[in-house]
């Protein structure tokens, strides 16, 4: 079978091939030299018993031997427990997190921390904040009646 | 094989009853626009909402209920009967013969029909406040779910008449090429059945038995796994028909020809083979998806710019053959040649600029490093109120000032408004779509009732934003009116006239009419299924050997 192709539309093809190279360019150098693969952590807890799991029993701010902080929360309609969390700036950051009913979002607003919290599972993230300051964390996953109440307040101290 | 020796000759065709398949394409269209015109209310109420007017009926329940109704039927309902409806019209039209097994189609229209009062019924009673992606364990009304599994059994049977018709005409034009606007339809069909397998899966096997208490719990993530299987080809589903109608229609309404039929062709090959495998690009913020098969997902969906890359030149240049065959010389004046006058043409022209942005949207979606700022934000819904909103919605509208006085045999009325309709519909979507996107880039979540989060100082940034929102949404409010007031006066008071038929658009350089590459359906079928069994087998099955927990339903609403 041969094909009749215009020359501008061979030319506008190669382009559009070009382009979408370069975007998956991108995306592998991303993947592969910088290490940014798509955020992932797979653990299983079970929704009914979060608040005696020894994973969750406690929950705040730990800081570890080497300086860096694990913040542990639970997230259930319509709040975020704790409801204020203080963490260092400059020093990584990990996030576990896990919820007690339905589905919701866990977002610290003006960054690009942004997990989904799935009942069932853990969420666990590692990030630094630069910026000392006050964040407002919200929910951003539907959730309920309530969706647009469930905040949560993040301060990032200047590390001593 | 020459198709003048092995086809029948057209004599002995049985004659064409346009009349009967008529009926059947402005029923499935009918339902289609009363769908839109609730749903456009409910927005119209949300844009209120939006602009923090205190009316008596504001409350949080009563928005979500709003956002899920308009969700539900404008994404589902109104684009799944538009589509069914088309998809007759144009089987008639290009194949020139009767839809195969009519009565059996009315049964699959009734049979949506009777999911739609449902799923209505339950969302419009508060029953089912749970948005149109129902992720449990929000749970619904069994009523809702059941009602929108018929709603794809219905659309199960009309592919099933439709591919009977196509498998009919085959016969009797044996090694001729299917006609290009039943090609496109025939691939939707095809993406459409791949992907409905998700959904079905969800709703037979977790949602309706766990609704009705039969099964105490469901695993959310197994859910969201399959619900976005079926998620991300939907949105083909949606866009393919609106395609078919800019290659086939628009052009031809323009006065111009199509600058290529094959390149069509493989624009719509390549998104039967690449629809289905990317789903998991909208859960790159989920935990317990591997990570490695969120970057295979990325990949395949970069792959599928390309045929949208390829429909932005072939029709582009094939209006600019339009506007050149008016006379028009210079380098950019074939622009203004264009009939912007014409209500269709003006639809699909500010369509397809409204979604090479939101194309562009896409592919910052698709890379998760800027998904995870982007994600589960406002931006999202300033996204697909381009895409699915604008391209498909407007194209859609567009179509049915061409498609309904053509059904019907009647002339349009209130001309003056649709001339207009269109233009508004593309100022609000403007308004709206920027103050989503940047309020999302600001971190404003999406589906939020109230944006003042308890007077938080970033919060009291959006406010302005928020505002143009909702008088965009006032000015698509409008358009919808126009719309709704345009086809109404048509069907009610449009003067009778003598049938024109329904036409598309010819090829600018003759192509043969022969059987090729893509006419092998079944074979880009099979290369679809491998890489959806590539995609999907091994993490469906390695979350079904998974130890899991599974969670009851809530109803927070």
């Amino acid at each position: 079978m041969t094909m009749h192709v215009h020359v501008y539309e061979r030319a506008w093809m190669w382009a559009a091939g070009v382009i979408i190279v370069l975007f998956l360019g991108t995306l592998a150098y991303a993947a592969v030299a910088q290490g940014l693969r798509p955020p992932s952590h797979v653990e299983m807890i079970d929704p009914r018993t979060v608040w005696d799991d020894p994973r969750f029993a406690e929950r705040g701010e730990v800081t570890q031997a080497d300086g860096s902080v694990v913040v542990t929360a639970v997230a259930m309609t319509f709040a975020f427990q704790p409801a204020e969390i203080h963490v260092p700036a400059g020093r990584p950051v990990t996030f576990r997190l896990t919820s007690t009913d339905v589905q919701h979002g866990f977002q610290i607003v003006g960054t690009n921390a942004n997990t989904l919290v799935i009942p069932g599972y853990v969420s666990q993230f590692t990030t630094v904040f630069k910026t000392p300051g006050e964040y407002l964390i919200v929910c951003n996953e539907y959730c309920g009646t309530g969706h647009h109440m469930m905040s949560a307040k993040l301060i990032v101290e200047a590390a001593p | 094989m020459t198709a003048a020796l092995t086809s029948k000759p057209a004599f002995l065709s049985p004659p064409v009853k346009t009349r009967r398949d008529a009926r059947l394409a402005v029923a499935n269209i009918g339902v289609a626009i009363g769908a839109f015109g609730i749903a456009a209310f409910m927005a119209l109420m949300q844009a209120l909402s939006r602009a923090n007017l205190d009316l008596p009926w504001r409350s949080a329940g009563m928005y979500y209920l709003s956002v899920t109704a308009h969700g539900v039927l404008m994404a589902l309902v109104f684009t799944t009967f538009f589509i069914m409806g088309l998809g007759v019209a144009f089987a008639n039209a290009s194949l020139e013969r009767n839809v195969s097994y009519p009565k059996l189609a009315w049964s699959g229209f009734w049979i949506a029909v009777l999911g739609t009062a449902a799923a209505a019924w339950a969302i419009l009673t508060g029953k089912a406040t749970v948005l149109y992606t129902f992720y449990p364990p929000l749970q619904a009304h069994p009523a809702f779910y059941l009602g929108l599994t018929l709603v794809v059994v219905g659309s199960w049977i009309w592919s099933l008449v439709l591919l009977a018709t196509w498998y009919a005409w085959r016969r009797d034009h044996a090694g001729r090429t299917t006609p290009l606007p039943m090609y496109g339809m025939l691939a939707t069909i095809i993406v459409w059945l791949i992907a409905t397998i998700g959904v079905a899966a969800e709703m037979l096997f977790q949602l309706i038995p766990w609704s009705l208490g039969l099964k105490e719990t469901v695993d959310p993530l197994l859910s969201r796994l399959l619900f976005w299987y079926f998620g991300h080809p939907l949105v083909y589903f949606w866009l393919l028909p609106a395609y078919t109608i800019w290659y086939t229609v628009a052009v031809k309404i323009a006065g111009g020809k199509l600058f290529s039929d094959q390149l069509a062709r493989v624009v719509f090959a390549t998104f039967i083979v690449l629809s289905a495998p990317v789903g998991m690009h909208h859960q790159f913020m989920d935990p317990g998806v591997a990570s490695g098969w969120k970057l295979l997902h990325t990949f395949l969906t970069f792959g599928i710019l390309f045929p949208s890359f390829l429909t932005a030149f072939t029709v582009t240049a094939s209006f600019e053959v339009a506007a050149r065959a008016k006379g028009a010389r210079g380098l950019f004046d074939w622009i203004f040649k264009l009939p912007w006058g014409d209500p269709t043409v003006s639809s699909v022209l500010l369509a397809m600029l409204l979604f090479a942005v939101g194309g562009f949207g896409g592919a910052i979606n698709a890379s998760f490093v800027t998904d995870s700022v982007v994600h589960n934000t406002a931006w999202i819904q300033g996204h697909f109120h381009l895409t699915v909103g604008s391209a498909v919605a407007l194209t859609f509208m567009g179509t049915a000032y061409w498609l309904i006085p053509r059904l019907t045999g009647q002339e349009l009325e209130l001309g003056l408004l649709a001339k207009v309709q269109p233009y508004l519909w593309f100022l609000g979507m403007v308004l709206f779509s920027i103050a989503n996107h940047v309020t999302g880039l600001m971190g404003m979540p999406r589906r939020i009732y109230d944006a003042t989060y308890q007077g938080s100082a970033v919060a009291e940034k959006w406010q302005a934003l928020t505002l143009t929102s909702a008088v965009g949404g006032l000015f698509l409010f409008m358009s919808a009116a126009f719309f709704l007031l345009v086809m109404l006066g048509t069907v009610l008071a449009g003067k009778r006239t003598e049938t024109r038929r329904v036409e598309f658009s010819d090829t600018l350089l003759p192509e043969s009419n022969r059987s090729s590459v893509f006419d092998r359906l079944g074979w880009w079928t099979v290369i679809a299924i491998i890489l959806v069994l590539i995609a999907y087998a091994y993490p469906v099955y390695s979350q079904l050997q998974m130890q899991t927990f599974g969670s009851p339903g809530y109803k927070p609403y």
